[in-house]
């Protein structure tokens, strides 16, 4: 996918003063936070489970290779086949084969965000194929050109009197009067229109929340029970997924679910949780006659071994997005790729560079709510750092910061100098005041008094007043003697 | 009182937006800890915890301005600061600044193991039940994000206002960021400022007279756009209250009141 991260700046002023989306977001604030407390509070085990969760991702990540090897001879076995993909390039290579082979014309998708990684829509459009989101929230994305604002909520950044419009402008053979108030109208539209191509699909394509060495499974999470129809219906199946999704075995799989649902909505599961395993069998009614895996690497194992690693324990429940205040008011597009929030703010970086998304690990005040609510225990903000440092040590960040901290360092390494420069700089903010309490408006940092004041200092620093009284109280007690 | 002998000694690390913005928090800490039986003293060789750098990327600075503080401070029984993202810096962190085969990384760890951001050392460790303050009035608290998830401060900022008699008023979501996050209130001025007007008008929404936090730089923020929004409500450290301090000017206000 086009990066557009470098744009950070003016595509989340943009987002600041769009009234609708700001409409839009106020949902995830309403509704996925307060139902994972809910749900969290209900399992007393529900902190032990996070642990154990952590813990069986990194023992699988010490031995990925191990796991995919024998994920990939029970895919084998149950008369399935692995790809392995190394770059964006080689996956939609192989999908493309694959499409091609069996004659396709239409292609439905289960949500895939690797799928939005190597932009696969628009390659099989580009081959003369028809790809139809199946995901209401993606379904609604893709009929509007954009991408998805969330990985677990595509459209989160839309109304639904947004959605009722493009409904009305896509949906051109139904009755222009119909009333499309109601969400669950929209979706029984949506519903209508996407069963017909159910039906037409030559190939399914979907992502994949785990991967079970054990069996060679693949499970499947959704609550509208598209991801069953695209992999059950068409002739073939693919599975795309990337390594680390791979878990030793089902026992672990179930861990893992009791927490995902309830941190992503607060669900105890999700609607459809789905194990496939293999082609059609003989005697089997119904299933695929192909089913395929691409397992797509695109620098995730590089993240092996490094201060990242932690990163490939990531569920994608999205729960560090929900709860993240400035997701909340930018919404996901202003970070400009696939992946928004605190876990894009680390994964994005390692994809795509961090000479391109060095905003994004530095677009965080450090609150530190989603390493809190993150289910896999995964030390979001000590990765956004380790970013920044990993810019500064390239002197990719702005000329006027790193002087700005080296000059202020350099001060701040000589306290007689420094707090004499405190005095100073109470005395200038002082004036500035003049008198009032506050100062409106701040020269060099106009932005930050665009939006609030700067009180003005008490007077005089602490340190000059905390010597004033010593010396006082010698004085008071040199006296008595 | 136990003689000055048998009295623990105390670093008091002011901070940089104390020492600059609001020396009351400075004196207020000063009270609480010797009201409480700690002999207080300033170390002049103080000055910033290196945040700044630290989460800029400035690892090398980070370090050195870190050793500046081990050195100024290990000295003294325990170290307490004003603010539980300084305190959070020192705890959390600083350990981490320094690899296991370096000899500051035991420094390090021995100074964090005896540094405490100020209102829960007085009841975590001190035992203070009441600071003996008395105040009239409706406060709301903020959980300023360090002092809260990094260093489990929430009960025990609220349980010493209410033994003053202030009745406290919860806002919503008092557990979410404020938008200051220190330099990024810089970089990101306009992301900042929306997420802080969420925050003014859930503060205002409470119906609180006065708004506290043990943080300053959130209160500096927060008071900054509260005031710009128009709102009636004073802002003040937690500390100035706990010491009976209150009586001054609040954060952002002059001897007449707001002008």
């Amino acid at each position: 996918m086009k990066i557009t991260s470098p744009d950070f700046e003016r595509k989340a002023s943009k987002a600041l003063h769009d009234p609708m989306l700001q409409k839009a977001l106020s949902n995830i604030e309403k509704g996925f936070i307060a139902k994972r407390i809910k749900a969290a509070a209900a399992l007393p085990e529900f902190d032990d489970l996070r642990d154990r969760a952590r813990d069986i991702k990194n023992h699988t990540l010490e031995r990925l290779d191990l796991y995919l090897e024998a994920f990939e001879r029970r895919v084998q076995a149950a008369g399935g086949e692995v790809h392995w993909a190394e770059t964006p390039d080689d996956a939609r290579a192989i999908i493309a084969d694959i499409c091609k082979r069996v004659g396709a014309r239409t292609v439905t998708k289960g949500k895939s965000m690797i799928s939005e990684e190597i932009a696969l829509n628009e390659h099989l459009e580009s081959l003369g194929l028809e790809p139809v989101e199946t995901d209401l929230g993606e379904y609604i994305v893709q009929i509007r050109g954009e991408y998805p604002s969330h990985i677990i909520a595509p459209a989160v950044h839309l109304t639904k009197e947004q959605v009722a419009d493009d409904f009305r402008r896509v949906h051109g053979h139904l009755d222009a009067k119909r009333d499309l108030t109601e969400p669950t109208t929209l979706l029984g539209e949506a519903r209508t229109v996407l069963r017909e191509k159910f039906i037409a699909a030559d190939v399914g394509i979907t992502g994949a929340n785990f991967l079970v060495a054990e069996t060679g499974s693949v499970v499947l999470v959704t609550n509208e029970g598209n991801g069953d129809l695209t992999q059950t219906l068409p002739k073939a199946t693919i599975v795309l997924a990337t390594p680390e999704k791979v878990v030793p075995t089902l026992e672990d799989v179930d861990t893992m679910l009791r927490l995902l649902a309830r941190s992503a909505t607060g669900q105890d599961l999700s609607v459809y949780t789905t194990f496939a395993t293999g082609a059609k069998r003989p005697g089997d009614p119904d299933g695929p006659a192909e089913f395929h895996v691409v397992l797509l690497d695109n620098g995730r194992t590089a993240m092996l071994g490094t201060e990242f690693q932690d990163m490939l324990r990531c569920i994608r429940c999205g729960t560090c997005i929900n709860h993240c205040p400035v997701y909340h008011v930018l919404g996901g597009h202003a970070y400009g790729w696939v992946y928004p929030g605190p876990m894009g703010a680390v994964l994005t970086p390692t994809l795509v560079g961090i000479d391109k998304a060095g905003h994004l690990p530095n677009a965080s005040s450090f609150c530190g709510r989603c390493e809190d609510v993150c289910p896999m225990r995964i030390p979001l903000p000590r990765m956004m750092r380790a970013w920044r440092n990993r810019e500064f040590e390239r002197a990719l960040n702005p000329a006027v910061t790193r002087f700005g901290l080296r000059a202020w360092a350099f001060l701040a390494a000589r306290p007689q100098i420094y707090h004499k420069i405190n005095r100073i700089a109470s005395l200038v903010l002082s004036g500035l005041a003049a008198g009032r309490g506050r100062i409106r408006k701040l020269p060099f940092a106009g932005s930050w008094t665009s939006v609030r004041d700067m009180p003005a200092p008490e007077g005089g620093t602490f340190q000059e007043l905390w010597k004033e009284r010593r010396a006082a109280s010698t004085t008071e007690s040199s006296k008595a003697h | 009182m136990p003689p000055v002998a048998k009295r623990l000694r105390v670093g008091l690390f002011v901070t940089c937006l104390v020492d600059l913005f609001r020396p009351t928090v400075g004196f207020a800490a000063v009270k609480l800890l010797e009201d409480a039986g700690c002999v207080v003293e300033v170390p002049e060789g103080q000055t910033c915890c290196g945040q700044p750098a630290y989460n800029n990327g400035d690892v090398a600075d980070a370090k050195k301005l870190a050793q500046n503080v081990i050195a100024t401070f290990e000295g003294f029984d325990r170290v307490v600061v004003p603010s539980g993202s300084c305190a959070g810096m020192i705890v959390r962190h600083y350990p981490t600044l320094f690899e296991a085969s370096d000899p500051w990384r035991r420094r390090a760890e021995a100074l964090a193991a005896k540094t405490h951001e100020l209102v829960s050392f007085l009841t975590d460790v001190l035992g203070v039940e009441t600071t003996g303050a008395k105040y009239s009035g409706t406060v709301t608290y903020h959980d300023s994000c360090s002092g809260l998830r990094e260093l489990g401060i929430r009960e025990q900022p609220r349980k010493l206002l209410k033994a003053t008699g202030a009745e406290i008023v919860e806002m919503k979501d008092s557990d979410v960021c404020c938008g200051f996050g220190g330099t990024f209130s810089v970089k990101y001025p306009e992301i900042s400022g929306t997420i802080v007007d969420k925050k003014a008008v859930t503060i205002e929404a409470s119906g609180a007279e006065t708004l506290v936090a043990g943080d300053l730089g959130c209160l500096v923020n927060m008071a900054g756009r509260l005031s710009r929004r128009g709102a009636r409500t004073r802002v003040r450290h937690v500390a100035e209250i706990l010491a009976g301090m209150a009586d001054g000017p609040a954060i952002g206000e002059t001897r007449g009141g707001r002008k």
